[in-house]
């Protein structure tokens, strides 16, 4: 029944991410809630982060594909445009928003983020003054989170 | 314009650009600038529109009160100008005008700026304001087989595509577009729905998707970017009302400059910031002033309090009058309700009110603690008369309601007529300008730096003090009926007083901005 009331933009995007997902990228949808995924992203190599998996949840509001999906980490993660929330800092989930946009290339840009932190607009101020005074300390900081938080 | 004045010169340098027709707008406005306010406080009429004169010499543009071409105003003449400046850059581009209007709107009409840059680099210039080359206007059309990646519904029936070719269902594009402007307010920055392309969605192609409603939402918002992006447009302020004023004036002038200019609608208000008049204080002034008043509310909240204690017999003392003169109730003591010093001293050469005197001496040898609780007390000896004032504005209003509707009634029992009452209007009007000024001057003061110049000022504060008490103090009479003219003739004198006083404190500060008189304490940053 939740799934007739589905627009048919989200049965196509939910299809092709469980038959054809991104490397390193599993969004699954809840059974009684087609619009809730839960996701998990692997720490990208090369990254602080490798190594982690993270846990990420994703709604599609009403008007998705209008207004862009919410997306916010679970596991804990040092990261100057994460807070402490899991709230990310992200163009495209905010004004950068095109309906054109979809929620793999949503995900690929927050795995993205992952290898590129952008210190310069922070979402968690602390974690951002850090990482421009001392990257190495910042980055040892966060390797010790991912090896305690994203097993 | 070589023989304009000294502030002429002063707005016309380079990184000053107007919207359109810099050198024939600004002549007119700041002729209209240098007119004088001579009648004591009112403002000058907008009407006087002759050109050439310059009765009073350089540097009276920062008179009291400049009243501009009131006129760009109703929303008909901005549509008007900005058709003007489509058609001019259209003209002289060769381009298409939903391509000039994109331009212009990106270049924040500055019309001079867009045909420079456009010069220089045409293709980067389009590509920049979200203009595709060679575009043509986008049309709907029937594709077969086509798949719209926003729905992907196969059976679209209209497909739309910006010069950029992203095509998208009809239905898609009106969803998407309808709720840019219903939700976001957004008008000249709607750009193609496909991801990372900036060419804008051009007022055509809204009229192409959206339903009359949202179109008249659009227009109006798109209206409203054009004054919103000129800098030397602005908004009256004044609730319900949709005339905007032109005033040319550049941020870094408004430490010397106090650009007070009055609306159609009567509403007058520094055109620098938006608030309402608030001479002599300077933008920035105010600005500090506010932001200390906020973070200090705690501390000062006490005094803003209605009651005090009587200092001689500490019985309650409730102020429910604009004057500060008060008596005692039980004991008779006559006081003032600023500084609870004596009235009897008030108004003598040795005593003023309103000037802070530093306690203490010597200065180096004080503790950090009672450095600090000097500057607090410095900063509530200005902040309790800057409230104080506001607090009396109110009451008299109160007081001119009840006293009105007395007059009403006296008006019914006897010869008075309409006219004959006015006084009283005129009175509060004007004690509600001259505390207003008042009010100001307290904050202009607290970041004074002392030297002679000072001096003046603070007795032309405190002169203006006891006139207005005067009048405060006249209006709180109870009313006889008898004595009537004899009230009216009183009245109506000290009202002329008291406006001849503020208008001598006003021209005093404005000039000394203009002769760089005043210095600051702490360095004023904008
Ligand atoms: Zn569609
Ligand atoms: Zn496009
Ligand atoms: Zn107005
Ligand atoms: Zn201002
Ligand atoms: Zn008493
Ligand atoms: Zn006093």
């Amino acid at each position: 029944m939740a799934a007739s009331a589905l627009p048919k933009r989200i049965i196509k995007e939910t299809q092709r991410l469980i038959a054809d997902s991104p490397p390193g990228i599993s969004a699954v949808p809840h059974d009684d809630n087609l619009r809730y995924f839960d996701v998990l992203i692997s720490g990208p190599e090369g990254s602080p982060f490798e190594g982690g998996l993270f846990k990420l949840e994703l709604f599609l509001p009403e008007e998705y594909p209008m207004s862009p999906p919410k997306v916010r980490f679970l596991t804990k993660l040092y990261h100057p445009n994460i807070d402490k929330l899991g709230r990310i800092c992200l163009d495209i989930l905010k004004d950068k928003w095109s309906p054109a946009l979809q929620i793999r290339t949503v995900l690929l840009s927050v795995q993205a983020l992952l290898s590129a932190p952008n210190p310069d607009d922070p979402l968690a101020n602390d974690v951002a003054a850090h990482w421009k005074e001392n990257e190495q300390d910042a980055m040892r900081v966060s390797k010790e989170w991912t090896a305690k938080y994203a097993k | 314009m070589a023989s304009e004045n000294e502030i002429m010169t002063d707005i016309s340098d380079d990184d000053y650009s107007d919207a359109f027709d810099p050198d024939e707008d600004m002549e007119a406005e700041f002729d209209d600038a240098s007119s004088i306010s001579d009648s004591g406080f009112s403002p000058i009429e907008p009407d006087s529109h002759s050109t050439g004169k310059d009765p009073k010499g350089k540097g009276k543009a920062v008179d009291s009160m400049l009243t501009l071409d009131n006129h760009p105003g109703a929303s008909e003449k901005l549509k008007e100008e900005q058709k003007v400046a489509v058609a001019y850059v259209e003209e002289m581009l060769q381009l298409k005008s939903e391509q000039a209007a994109v331009l212009l709107r990106y270049f924040a009409w500055k019309k001079e700026k867009l045909v420079e840059t456009y010069m220089d680099s045409p293709e980067s210039t389009l590509a920049a304001a979200g203009i595709h080359e060679n575009g043509a206007q986008p049309r709907l059309k029937r594709v077969r087989g086509f798949v719209c990646e926003v729905c992907y519904d196969e059976m679209a029936q209209e497909t739309l595509a910006l010069s950029c070719d992203h095509r998208f269902c009809k239905s898609c594009y009106a969803q998407y577009v309808t709720s840019k402007v219903v939700d976001e307010g957004e008008s000249r920055r709607i750009q193609c729905m496909g991801s990372k392309c900036n060419v804008i969605v051009d007022e055509k192609t809204v009229e192409l998707l959206v339903e009359e409603e949202v179109l008249e939402r659009y227009r109006s918002l798109l209206n409203r970017t054009y004054v919103d992006d000129s800098t030397s447009l602005r908004w009256c302020p004044a609730p319900n009302c949709d005339y905007a004023l032109k005033c040319h004036i550049l941020p870094r002038q408004l430490d010397s400059i106090i650009p007070t200019v009055q609306c159609s609608c009567l509403h007058t208000f520094c055109f620098g910031c938006g608030d309402a008049d608030h001479r002599p204080c300077c933008c920035p002034i105010v600005r500090r002033w506010l932001k200390k008043c906020a973070d200090d509310s705690e501390t000062s909240n006490w005094i803003s309090a209605n009651t005090k204690e009587c200092t001689k017999c500490h019985s309650t003392i409730e102020k429910n009058g604009g004057c500060n003169h008060m008596t005692c109730k039980s004991c008779k003591w006559e006081f003032c309700w600023v500084c609870m010093g004596p009235w009897s001293e008030h108004g003598t050469a040795w005593y003023n009110c309103s000037r802070y005197e530093e306690k203490g001496g010597d200065a180096v040898n004080q503790d950090a603690q009672s450095k600090s609780r000097a500057s607090l007390e410095r900063y509530l000896h200005y902040y309790n008369r800057f409230a104080n004032h506001e607090q009396s504005i109110k009451l008299e209003h109160e007081l001119a309601t009840r006293m009105e509707k007395k007059m009403e009634e006296m008006q019914e029992h006897s010869s008075l007529s309409w006219i004959e009452v006015q006084f009283l209007a005129k009175a509060v009007e004007t004690l509600t300008k001259c505390r207003t000024v008042l009010k100001w001057t307290y904050a202009m003061a607290f970041y004074l730096a002392k030297n002679n110049h000072t001096a003046i000022f603070e007795d032309n504060q405190a002169d203006l003090e006891q006139a207005v008490e005067g009048l405060s103090e006249l209006l709180e009479k109870p009313l006889d009926e008898e004595k009537i003219a004899e009230l009216r003739q009183q009245t109506t004198d000290k009202t002329v007083y008291v406006s001849k006083r503020c208008q001598i404190l006003l021209d005093d500060t404005l000039r000394g901005y203009e002769e760089d008189r005043w210095h600051w304490a702490e360095a004023i940053k904008m």
